[in-house]
Parts: structure tokens; C-alpha cells; sequence
């Protein structure tokens, strides 16, 4: 139960991409982070909360056979590495569709769902996967 | 204080690599030991101090502070001997070293040991890919359901088809450590494996299978560094450490430029070269962090052993050990084994041990310069150190 507050406090960046932009230089970070690789101090207090579009394409992806507990019901899941069209590139699976319609350049989008659960009586937790964008 | 110049490995020591079930993380991490004291012939009440690398213990073995604990163990709490345990996940054998390295470089230290542990066969198979995706980013890789066999594979599938090269060029990785391994009398595995057998092994994340993946050994694996001074005065025989270079990247793979090239190892074997005055064509033999066969590929290239895409002109021809640049005498982490803590310190006993002219029917011949090559997690922090020389 000690993971609540850890899972509690990225909802909004779980649930709805939300991201950060510079202030200083403008560019785009997923997941987000308080000072900007670029900037540095310049940045310090600059960063501001934004939603990604979710929009992206597959950059490289892999079918997952070993897979830890909290995914065994999942298993094979496709797991990838998207590149959004707001810039910025993140990691997550693939689901709704078989590998073999998965390719490095596939568009997809991001949607809404449960990504795992503690055991039978724990907590579940939500965040983004991807579908093809058709 | 006058500050000492070289830092010479006087002695080194292991446990058997391996599934150890019937052994302790502190008895394995003890022996490791007393074999270096016992190799470099010195007397423990004479160390200065020393550094333990561990990645895992605590989430494995519910066990931490594991410095105290080995220098306990080895029968040393009254001698007033400091230790401490550094973690750089996978790399953190090598970071031990590098650390105790700069404790005698400073002119602090005259005579340190680094030992690195790990014991990874106390839990069942599926816990620990949950465990061992601690060395990722545990909310932006690991949550969404990354291991590190599956990141690795993201490596791999952008390089297959950027490119155009086929699962051979990393098999061949694996095949040669196992045909070195099985010369190692300390390996996890004795067995040589052939292409197809590596290229058609059980999937663990397409397009990595079984035999692209180094296993989960205990081991542990020791040295003594001893300062120049205490080389001339104590008259030992050492192989020196002749650079060394430590660099970092970004956390997580999908925040990098490239999912094929480690920054971080490009900078670091650029830094420990520079350091030794050595160029890559007076290495005599690499060790490198194949975790995964992909990720030897990767630092073939990266080292600048090859250029970038064309591993394929290297592995299948010229990383044996009477090859170009011999590759893994040891076996590597896919066969000699992987215990994370241990396998950065094992990779300097094998390279004193080849330096010294000791590594037996794996011996390279005229052995004169090793590089030594670690990696933290997918690539975020890479060590490299150069073994040889006057």
C-alpha cells in the first residue's frame, strides 16, 4: 500500500499526457521534468503544464514474452517506443491490434486503460496505451 | 602528503559464477576476497579501506549496508578497515573500482580492495524481471510494462532494419562468449552454442531470444589496487590501470537521440583512451557489457571498433581470441554470467588475468593493453577502463 502516494501523483501526466513546456526556450518534455536540459537555471520556475496530442508514430517496438507479475495476464503485450507529434518520445504498449499490422513508422494514438494491478485485492492502475491511429 | 601517480591490481579473486543455491551472498562475497588477499599476498589489517559494488541486494536479499556486513564476514571489525558499498545498477562492480581507484590516485589510500557481489537466484524467475526493471525508469519504462530484455529489443529491432542486418550479427556475440566461457573454469556456462541454436532460442522479447540475454548468476569477484609506492616498497608484481573514463546520458531510452548508440560509452571509452595515451589499435582485448548480445554489438561500434552499422564486418570474423580485437575472453555477461554487482569487478579479474599472462587455454596471446567496458541500466552511466602498460 506504500505505492498510493507514488501512483496518486503522476495521474494527471498518466491520465491525461500532461506534459511540461519551457518557458524560456519553448520545447516540449514527456514525462515531465522541472528544469530543462537545454536552459538549465534559465528554465528554473518556467515550466509549465501542457497536454499532449497523444499523436504519434511507433519509432521501435518489441513483443514481451517474459513479463513481470503484474503483467502475466497481458502476456505477450507489445511494447513501444512512440514519437509524438508535440515532439517529445515515450514509452508504452500497443494493445487492440496484432503485431504483425506493427511496424516502425505505424501512426497510432494514445487511449485511456488499466495498465496493471497489484495482485488480486490491490490497487489497480490506470495510464495511456496506444491503438493504431487508422 | 606527496600525491601517488599509478595504480597498479596486485592480486584478484571469485567465486564460482553461477545458480549457487546453496551458498549466501556473504559467503560468496567472502570468498571472492580472501582468494585476492590470498593472490596478492598482502595482510588484510594492511588495507586501507574497502568499496563493495551490489546493485540489487537490497530488493533481492532484503539485505543493505552490505559494506559493514562482508567486511564482518571477512573477519576484519576489529581491524578498523572503512567500507562502503557503491550502486550503479549493472555497472556498479566497475564504479566500485573507479572509486577506489580515485581513493588511491588522490593520495589518500595506499592498498584498497573492491569487491562486487550478487546473488540473483533467491527469488522465482517472473519477480525478478520486476526487481531487476528497477534499473530503468520505474515510472516511465518499467510501469508501462519495460524490462530490460524489452528495452534492449527496442535496440535491437531499430537497428535490424536501419541497417538491414539480420539476428546473426547478434548471435554471434553470444556464440563467441560461450566458446570462451567454456575455457573458464569460474563461468555459469561450459557449453559452446551454435548460430542456430542462438538465433532460434525461446523468444523473450521479439526480436531477442533466450540466447541474446545474459543470465542470472550469484558471483562475486574481487581485486586489490595497490598505490605505486606500495608496489616499489612491498615488491609485488601488478597490471596497471592506465585510464579511466566514467559518462552519463539521459535516464530513460526513449528521452536519448539514438536507441543504437550509448552516448555515454562513446564519451567514456573516449575519456579512458585519452587518459592511458593508448590508442583502440594497442588494445589487446576488450571486455564488454553484452547484458544483452545487442548491446555488445552496440559497443563494438561505440568503442569505435567497428563503424557504425558495420558490426557485421567484425563479429562473425574477427573477435575471436586469435582474432583482430578479441572480444570477451572471459566469456562475457552471457556466459561467463551476470551477476550485476560483481560482473564490473570480473571484468578486471579477467583482464589482470590475461595481462599477467595467467588466463590459461583462453590466454591471448601477447596480451598487452585489455579495455574494460560497463554499462548502467539501457546506458546512462558507462565505465571504461584501460588495463596495461608500463
Amino acid at each position: 500500500m506504500g505505492e498510493l502516494s507514488r501512483m496518486w501523483r503522476e495521474t494527471d501526466h498518466r491520465y491525461r499526457m500532461v506534459g511540461e513546456k519551457c518557458g524560456n526556450c519553448g520545447k516540449l518534455y514527456f514525462p515531465p521534468r522541472d528544469i530543462c536540459p537545454t536552459c538549465h537555471r534559465d528554465s528554473i520556475g518556467k515550466m509549465e503544464d501542457i497536454e499532449m496530442s497523444g499523436k504519434g508514430e511507433v519509432v521501435s517496438f518489441t513483443i514481451v514474452h517474459d513479463v513481470p507479475p503484474a503483467f502475466t495476464r497481458q502476456r505477450p503485450y507489445i511494447l513501444a517506443i512512440i514519437k509524438l507529434e508535440d515532439g517529445p518520445s515515450m514509452t508504452g504498449q500497443i494493445v487492440d491490434t496484432l503485431p504483425s499490422d506493427i511496424d516502425i513508422g505505424t501512426k497510432v494514438r494514445s487511449v485511456f486503460r488499466k495498465i496493471s494491478e497489484d495482485g488480486h485485492s490491490g490497487v489497480i492502475h490506470y495510464g495511456y496505451k496506444f491503438v493504431r491511429d487508422a | 602528503m606527496q600525491l601517488s601517480n599509478d595504480v597498479f591490481i596486485i592480486g584478484t579473486g571469485e567465486s564460482k559464477y553461477g545458480e549457487l543455491w546453496e551458498r549466501s551472498l556473504r559467503e560468496i562475497s567472502v570468498e571472492a576476497g580472501l582468494k585476492a588477499i590470498e593472490s596478492s599476498g598482502i595482510r588484510t589489517k594492511d588495507l586501507d579501506a574497502i568499496y563493495m559494488g551490489n546493485s540489487l541486494s537490497g530488493m533481492i536479499s532484503g539485505q543493505e549496508n552490505i559494506g559493514a556486513l562482508m567486511s564482518d564476514y571477512a573477519g576484519i571489525a576489529d581491524e578498523d578497515v572503512p567500507t562502503l558499498r557503491i550502486e550503479a545498477s549493472t555497472a556498479s562492480g566497475a564504479a566500485a573500482v573507479y572509486e577506489a581507484y580515485l581513493s588511491i590516485k588522490s593520495g589518500e589510500y595506499d592498498l584498497v580492495m573492491v569487491g562486487g557481489v550478487e546473488k540473483m537466484t533467491e527469488l522465482y524467475g517472473n519477480e525478478m524481471i520486476d526487481i531487476s526493471s528497477s534499473i530503468l525508469d520505474r515510472e516511465w519504462e518499467a510501469f508501462f510494462g519495460g524490462t530490460p530484455a524489452a528495452m534492449a529489443a527496442l535496440s535491437a529491432r531499430k537497428y535490424m532494419k536501419d541497417f538491414g542486418v539480420g539476428k546473426d550479427v547478434m548471435a554471434a556475440i553470444s556464440v563467441n562468449d560461450h566458446k570462451n566461457a567454456s575455457m573458464n573454469p569460474t563461468a555459469h556456462f561450459s557449453n559452446i552454442i551454435t548460430m542456430e541454436q542462438a538465433i532460434n532460442s525461446t523468444p523473450v522479447a521479439e526480436p531477442l531470444n533466450l540466447m541474446d540475454c545474459a543470465p542470472q548468476s550469484d558471483g562475486a569477484s574481487s581485486i586489490i589496487l595497490a598505490s605505486e609506492e606500495f608496489v616499489k616498497r612491498e615488491k609485488k608484481e601488478g597490471v596497471k590501470i592506465a585510464g579511466s573514463g566514467i559518462s552519463q546520458e539521459y535516464f530513460a531510452l526513449h528521452s536519448r537521440d539514438s536507441l543504437y548508440s550509448m552516448k555515454s560509452t562513446v564519451s567514456a571509452s573516449r575519456k579512458a583512451l585519452q587518459k592511458a595515451k593508448v590508442g583502440l589499435n594497442d588494445i589487446s582485448f576488450a571486455e564488454i557489457h553484452d547484458s544483452f548480445s545487442i548491446y555488445g554489438v552496440m559497443a563494438l561500434e561505440d568503442i569505435g571498433f567497428a563503424e557504425r552499422g558495420k558490426a557485421k564486418d567484425l563479429v562473425f570474423s574477427d573477435i575471436g581470441l586469435k582474432g583482430r580485437i578479441p572480444i570477451n575472453p572471459s566469456g562475457g555477461l552471457k556466459a561467463k554470467g551476470f551477476p550485476y554487482g560483481a560482473s564490473g569487478v570480473g571484468q578486471f579479474v579477467e583482464g589482470y588475468l590475461q595481462i599477467m599472462g595467467k588466463a590459461g587455454k583462453r590466454q591471448v596471446e601477447n596480451a598487452k593493453y585489455g579495455l574494460l567496458h560497463s554499462v548502467a541500466g539501457t546506458g546512462s552511466t558507462s565505465i571504461v577502463h584501460i588495463l596495461g602498460g608500463e
